[in-house]
């Protein structure tokens, strides 16, 4: 309370003119388009352009709104399974970024200060070539006539070439391999910040390192795990080109859904609006979890 | 080290701040730039064609002939384009959609008519052709007809009969991809499907002598149905990797584009592979489709765009590009120019017999669409 009147009384203008420029741009950036977007989703569909929401034939503005889009999402059985199966697959995604990704950062949080900078590069790496690339390339690994099975069948170790592509074990692995350094990252960043003092004092009061690691080390980097959880989950719910390279027939996911509406049904409202309840499934939880948090955080203190 | 980390997060935000007012200011100006093109229409020329469809040295010779540059993309499905075209300003001079998609984007006005009294070839295009185009564009005002096929079943012939074994070829080609008599034994070799509902749809349709579109939703069930007995069978649904799919061996039958298999065709001779690719003709006809050249609304440089369609109608230019990719032309001059072997596939150039029985191109309401598009879905998925 006294912090704020203060703030008020010196009102600082050169404050307010640093905080404006990210609103700038969030508003021109994020909250301009979603809010297109919403306009879409509520227009109707003619022949080559989409209806306007407001209509003023009268002499004055009526606004039409028209929700046709949104119900029939809620009727067809093929969206609601679309959303889940795509959740499910960004949820294995993170969780096994997660298992790779957390020994990986632990690791590179150790290592000795010098070498760490040149380990963080190596994370960076693979950006330096293009994604599209790099998928390509698990295609022609996992393929039936592909490396992977190639060797496997010259070693004779399998007779028939293993079935690895366009089926979810390969929509996994490439989601896993592009998503792995969003989550590597903040854990990274978070992991190389804890107070090796705790360990110490841990330690010193005879608790085993791995008690100390579950007790200790997980709890702290919790920021860093929910940070990098994010990161990759978010946009792999709406992931788009990775099914469509190494998916197959029967891996819903809701970006091919999106791209159905938009192209094959030439129907932008309905494509808007499939768009709007992918953010609001997304938003909705997040935001939970967010008041839960500073519910949290609240009580503590 | 925290202030160390503030000061980056600083410089690496200040950075990207920068960047993106470069961007937009970047942006501004190719708007004012673009302004001036219109006033001087400078010697450039923006295409936007399907993959695969040209002659090597087509638009290299048209540079050399009008010293206009010319920015040459590619794209492999309709839907693409006709969402580019709606959101306007695509900054392309020609655009080369199929008949029935070009019928649509014709009736939402995003198309100019062509001023034929710069097209001096005009005379050259086949009467018979033109007179099929004024169906969808009456008095040929818009269109001009670039290349033309049919969507039918091409099959790895040597590879098709060691499948099927005891089992005859069947008298309609249809039966290799739609009945599961057969189907059942392809599948050991590979079966791919087009990876477009209305392609998938309207040959079903065809298949069991119903109308091609806009028909019944009961009509639509059927198909499903029928499609659902041979999708166990099916390996691939692809529109663009045809080609490489059958000239590699991958897949045996293909229900797709006849132009694509001849292509397929070509390629393994050139390449001397044994995999032997031939088009069937169906004995009840295929469905034929024609991809149309059209200057959008809105295009930059509507005289080069006209010099370019004159271009094209010469003989000697549009005979290499069917050279090239195996597709039928329009020009009734060009015959001459054809290589012999083209000249005489009777699965490119159809026989008037075969023409008469091709099912003319025709464009599903949005309605239709959505039930295609949902049943589609529900097909590749296999539930």
């Amino acid at each position: 309370m006294n912090e704020s009147s203060s703030y008020v009384r010196h009102f600082n203008w050169g404050k307010l003119g640093v905080i404006s420029v990210p609103y700038f741009w969030f508003v021109m950036l994020a909250l301009i388009p979603i809010l297109i977007v919403l306009k879409i989703s509520m227009s109707e569909m003619e022949l080559t352009s989409v209806s306007n929401m407001v209509d003023w034939s009268n002499g004055w503005p009526t606004v039409k709104l028209n929700f046709s889009s949104y119900l029939f999402i809620g009727g067809d059985a093929l969206y609601i399974k679309t959303y889940l199966s795509s959740i499910k697959y960004a949820f294995i995604t993170t969780l096994l970024c997660l298992a790779i990704g957390y020994p990986f950062a632990y690791f590179m949080a150790r290592s000795p200060k010098h070498l760490q900078p040149m380990l963080l590069m190596l994370i960076m790496l693979p950006f330096w070539t293009s994604f599209l690339l790099r998928i390509y390339a698990w295609k022609t690994l996992l393929v039936s006539n592909g490396v992977i099975n190639n060797i496997l069948i010259s070693l004779h170790i399998i007779d028939t070439p293993l079935l690895m592509m366009n089926n979810s074990f390969s929509l996994i692995i490439g989601m896993v391999y592009s998503y792995l350094p969003f989550m590597i990252l903040p854990l990274y960043a978070n992991l190389s910040k804890l107070d090796m003092r705790y360990l110490e004092a841990a330690a010193d009061l005879g608790t085993s390192p791995f008690k100390a690691f579950w007790l200790i080390t997980v709890p702290l980097s919790k920021a860093g795990i929910i940070a990098g959880s994010m990161l990759v989950f978010i946009p792999a719910v709406g992931e788009y080109v990775i099914p469509e390279l190494l998916g197959g027939p029967s891996t819903l996911m809701i970006g091919r859904v999106l791209w159905d509406e938009f192209f094959s049904n030439n129907d932008w409202p309905m494509a808007s609006a499939v768009a709007v309840v992918m953010i609001l499934l997304i938003l909705v939880p997040m935001a939970i979890l967010n008041k839960y948090q500073a519910e949290q955080a609240g009580s503590k203190s | 080290m925290r202030l160390l980390n503030k000061s980056f997060t600083k410089k690496y935000l200040a950075t990207l701040l920068a960047g993106l007012t470069i961007i937009s200011l970047a942006s501004c100006g190719k708007k004012t730039e673009e302004k001036q093109k219109v006033v001087e229409e400078e010697k450039v020329l923006n295409i936007y064609n399907w993959s695969d469809y040209i002659a090597p040295d087509t638009i290299a010779n048209f540079e050399k002939e009008t010293g206009i540059k010319v920015r040459y993309d590619n794209f492999d499905n309709n839907e693409i384009l006709h969402a580019k075209l709606m959101a306007k300003n695509t900054g392309y001079d020609i655009v080369v959609p199929s008949s029935n998609w070009a019928k649509l984007q014709m009736e939402g006005g995003l198309f100019q008519k062509l001023d034929k009294s710069k097209l001096t070839n005009y005379g050259n295009l086949d009467t018979s052709i033109l007179k099929q185009m004024s169906v969808l564009d009456p008095g040929n005002e818009y269109l001009v007809d670039w290349l033309w096929s049919y969507n039918t079943v091409g099959i790895n012939e040597d590879k098709v009969k060691a499948a099927l074994g005891d089992t005859p070829m069947p008298d309609n080609a249809w039966d290799l991809v739609f009945d599961p008599k057969y189907t059942n034994k392809l599948k050991s070799c590979g079966i791919t499907f087009l990876d477009t509902p209305t392609d998938v749809f309207q040959a079903a349709l065809h298949y069991l002598g119903k109308h091609v579109v806009n028909g019944p939703v009961e009509d639509y069930q059927q198909a499903f149905d029928m499609l659902m007995k041979v999708r166990p069978d099916i390996k691939r649904f692809s529109s663009g990797g045809q080609i490489d799919d059958l000239a590699s061996g991958n897949v045996c039958v293909a229900y797709g584009w006849a132009g694509d298999f001849n292509l397929a065709r070509k390629r393994s001779i050139e390449n001397k592979s044994e995999q032997k690719i031939v088009a069937l003709v169906p004995k009840t006809g295929g469905l034929m489709f024609m991809d149309t050249m059209a200057i959008p609304a809105d295009a930059p440089h509507p005289d080069n765009a006209h010099k370019f369609i004159n271009y094209v109608l010469q003989p000697k230019v549009i005979a290499a590009i069917t050279n090239t990719v195996t597709y039928a032309n329009p020009n009734k001059a060009a015959t001459e120019f054809l290589d012999p072997e083209i000249k005489a596939n009777k699965s490119i150039f159809l026989s008037g017999e075969d023409v008469a029985k091709l099912v003319p191109p025709s464009v599903e309401d949005s309605k239709t669409k959505r039930i295609i598009t949902r049943l589609f879905t529900q097909f590749k998925t296999g539930t």
